[in-house]
């Protein structure tokens, strides 16, 4: 019998323990069974389904039951891993509407193992591209695939890698862009980290393609497991002959080195992020000269982010036409987000290009915690915008995105709630930009600085409304002057949200209230007398002093002593803290 | 304190492996940061030399890039992410409460050298919102309550 896995997966994050139960139920059912040398099991992170209880999946059969009991497992095992019939009722009715091309096979391959990847029809495309096709080829391969460039700006990637091939210079370089800095995004790191060598293979065929013979990483140096294993697998190809010289008999030589980033965000811009390999600061410059006509030591060059590359190998194995098979007109293939804030289920998820936002946060991500009402949606981190849940059936690509004001970006996806403050989040990515601003070009860091400011002082409740056209006037600047992608991007959560939630702002500005409760200055506590059971806990517990009264006469808050800590807010058991 | 002569051979099997590389500086910096966890203004000067780079050069890189440090790590770092996820997940108040046990303020370290408290951009699991992390450890979902208890394991080890 064929070896087989089991992949075991619970659904319901809230049933922590079940899985265990369930694995053990497994292996007795094999060991009765004496299965337990032909059947792996393997308990997954993610199985790309959500809600549907324990789920189960069989390969190489791949076969996903959910939704299983206990009193399933004996079927399972003696059915289908014994007799090999589908249990037609278990079946996964509903198909996910996630598709999982980059992350394959990300939780199922030991990324540790070149077996495994090769296993899994890894270099393949490169096997391909050597033996059979010219780097003319390839190239023709990805116009027709539609790829375009993972990392947010989402330039077409062929004529990236066409302008590169047409330089005639017999030094070039291809660069993976790993420097992933975005706050709330980790997609490349689980691409580094769970299958490296997608990552190597998308490399190589890009060196092969553009004619050049060395190639960097630029990894965080904050994600140490991801540079193990990059490292490892560069090591395990290049001892099996798929990195160095005279690769697979083609006569082609191509050799990988890592280098580490320092902890600078404007590093993921491409000339910055030159110029740190280079060792030195990392600070921009002007564009043009492009990197692909004078990029690292003066050498064209192209730069790839992790998720532009692990495309790479599938959309050559598939073929073009195939890989632009998924996807909107303009946008092609699959986009890997990074679901998080207030949905229910947070991750990692890969939906096809298209696919509506409503879709990714209430199919995919189960929803709002509490079943709250979606406010908005932030995509691209502090270089994006937010959506607001009017514009939820959008269709997600690059063009729709950037129409509302928002950006792809490398594909942070953060959902709001009611009990978010849009200013405080303005606030709070325009700190991050004006702590990463290099300094270099004075849009990005006077303009960010005085942006800054200004939200300080509405959120501080010293707003006038003339503040709102500072800020648009501000933003616009930098938009315009600012050197490097940072600077012109910087401002786009602060226009974003003025264009969508100006309202709030004038909340802020004029009535001084904070509707979600998130402005300090703005809100106040106030005990409500008809809900309170006059237990003394707020005032027990309330660091400041600042509630007084007794059991018989109930408490009251002294908004001049009140730090607004919230603490009352926090213990009062019978919600009789308001906050406002 | 690290010993002078050891730190001298160190930092000369350092150059040799990267001197003929282009662009070392940053590796090297790197090299150094995981030894000592800091880079010490003695080990600059000297590599300063033995790269034939100026001492101002060196200096302009360790001060640019947020890893490199220039002053000696605390026995134990805590960090906590302030990333997008944990910031709405109310990381501000661990903060709060770490700086209230320990009586430092971010960016500094208790007077015993136990500790040093930094707020972070995102330590990549979002999913575990909030999320701090004690040298290499990670705590997810942290609760405020939690927080005490969590550092006086730490103490506890040390006695």
């Amino acid at each position: 019998m064929e070896k087989k896995i089991i992949y075991i997966r619970d659904t319901d994050s809230a049933q922590k323990e079940r899985i265990n139960d369930y694995f053990t139920l497994f292996s007795n059912e094999l060991r009765d069974a004496n299965l337990l040398e032909q059947v792996q099991l393997v308990k997954v992170a993610d199985i790309g389904l959500y809600e549907k209880g324990v789920a189960v999946k069989i390969i190489p059969e791949n076969i996903v039951y959910s939704g299983i009991k206990t009193t399933d497992v004996k079927e399972i095992v003696e059915e289908t891993i014994r007799g090999g019939k589908i249990i037609k009722d278990l079946l996964c009715g509903k198909k996910s509407k996630q598709l999982r091309a980059v992350l394959k096979n990300c939780g199922y391959i030991d990324p540790e193992s070149l077996e495994d990847y090769i296993a899994a029809g890894g270099y393949k495309a490169l096997v391909k591209v050597l033996t059979e096709m010219k780097p003319e080829a390839v190239v023709e391969e990805l116009k027709k695939s539609g790829l375009r460039g993972r990392g947010g700006a989402g330039y077409p990637t062929w004529m990236k890698w066409n302008f590169a091939r047409g330089m005639n210079s017999p030094e070039k370089y291809v660069i993976c862009n790993g420097d992933e800095g975005d706050p709330g995004a980790y997609m490349d790191r689980s691409v580094l980290e769970g299958d490296p060598h997608s990552v190597l293979e998308g490399m190589i065929i890009a060196g092969y393609t553009i004619g050049s013979t060395k190639g960097y990483f630029y990894i965080r140096a904050e994600y140490p497991l991801a540079v193990e294993r990059v490292q490892k697998a560069i090591d395990q190809a290049t001892s099996a002959g798929l990195l160095g010289n005279n690769i697979l008999g083609s006569n082609f030589n191509f050799e990988l080195e890592i280098r580490l980033g320092a902890g600078a965000f404007v590093c993921g811009e491409e000339t910055s992020l030159i110029a740190s390999i280079e060792g030195k600061r990392g600070t921009p410059h002007p564009r043009p000269p492009y990197p692909s006509v004078k990029g690292l030591w003066g050498k064209p060059t192209i730069i790839n982010n992790v998720e532009t590359l692990a495309n790479i190998p599938l959309l050559i194995a598939g073929g073009g036409t195939k890989f632009a098979s998924v996807g909107t007109e303009k946008s092609k293939g699959t986009k890997v987000f990074a679901l998080t804030g207030k949905v229910k289920n947070s991750g990692l998820v890969e939906v096809p290009m298209g696919i509506t936002l409503r879709e990714i946060v209430y199919d995919i991500g189960g929803g709002i915690i509490n079943n709250r009402d979606i406010k908005a949606i932030q995509t691209g981190g502090p270089s994006g915008g937010v959506i607001p849940q009017e514009f939820l059936d959008t269709p997600v690509d690059y063009e729709n995105l950037g129409k509302l004001g928002s950006i792809m970006g490398s594909g942070g996806m953060i959902a709001i709630d009611d009990t978010d403050c849009l200013v405080d989040l303005a606030k709070f990515y325009l700190e991050f930009c004006v702590d990463e601003s290099c300094g270099k070009c004075a849009p990005c860091r006077l303009g960010g600085y005085q942006l800054l400011q200004i939200l300080k002082k509405i959120s501080g409740g010293n707003g006038e409304l003339e503040d709102l056209n500072r800020l648009k006037k501000i933003s616009y600047a930098m938009q315009k002057a600012s050197l490097c992608g940072l600077g012109q991007s910087a401002s786009n959560p602060v226009f974003s949200t003025i264009r969508y939630f100006e309202e709030e702002y004038k909340r802020h500005i004029v009535d001084k209230k904070c509707p979600a409760g998130k402005c300090k200055a703005l809100i106040s506590f106030k005990v409500i007398s008809e809900k309170c059971k006059k237990c003394g806990l707020c005032m027990k517990n309330c660091p400041a002093n600042a509630i007084t009264g007794s059991r018989e006469a109930g408490y009251i808050v002294d908004s001049q002593k009140c730090i607004k800590c919230g603490v009352c807010f926090d213990v009062c058991k019978f919600k009789a803290v308001m906050k406002e | 304190m690290v010993k002078k002569d050891k730190l001298q051979a160190d930092l000369e099997g350092l150059v040799k492996k990267w001197k003929d590389k282009k662009g070392n500086l940053i590796m090297i910096l790197h090299s150094i940061e995981n030894i000592y966890g800091y880079v010490p203004r003695d080990t600059s000067i000297k590599l300063s030399r033995l790269l034939d780079v100026p001492l101002a050069r060196i200096y302009e890189v360790i001060t640019f890039y947020n890893y490199f440090k220039l002053e000696p790590p605390a026995k134990h770092n805590v960090a906590v992410c302030m990333g997008t996820a944990c910031y709405l997940k109310n990381a501000a108040s661990l903060i709060e409460e770490i700086e209230k046990i320990l009586h430092i303020k971010e960016g500094q370290s208790t007077k015993d050298g136990m500790f040093h408290l930094d707020v972070v951009r995102c330590l990549g699991c979002c999913g575990l919102a909030p999320v701090m992390m004690i040298d290499e450890k990670v705590y997810g979902k942290v609760k405020k309550s939690e927080i005490v208890d969590i550092l006086s394991k730490y103490v506890k080890e040390e006695e």
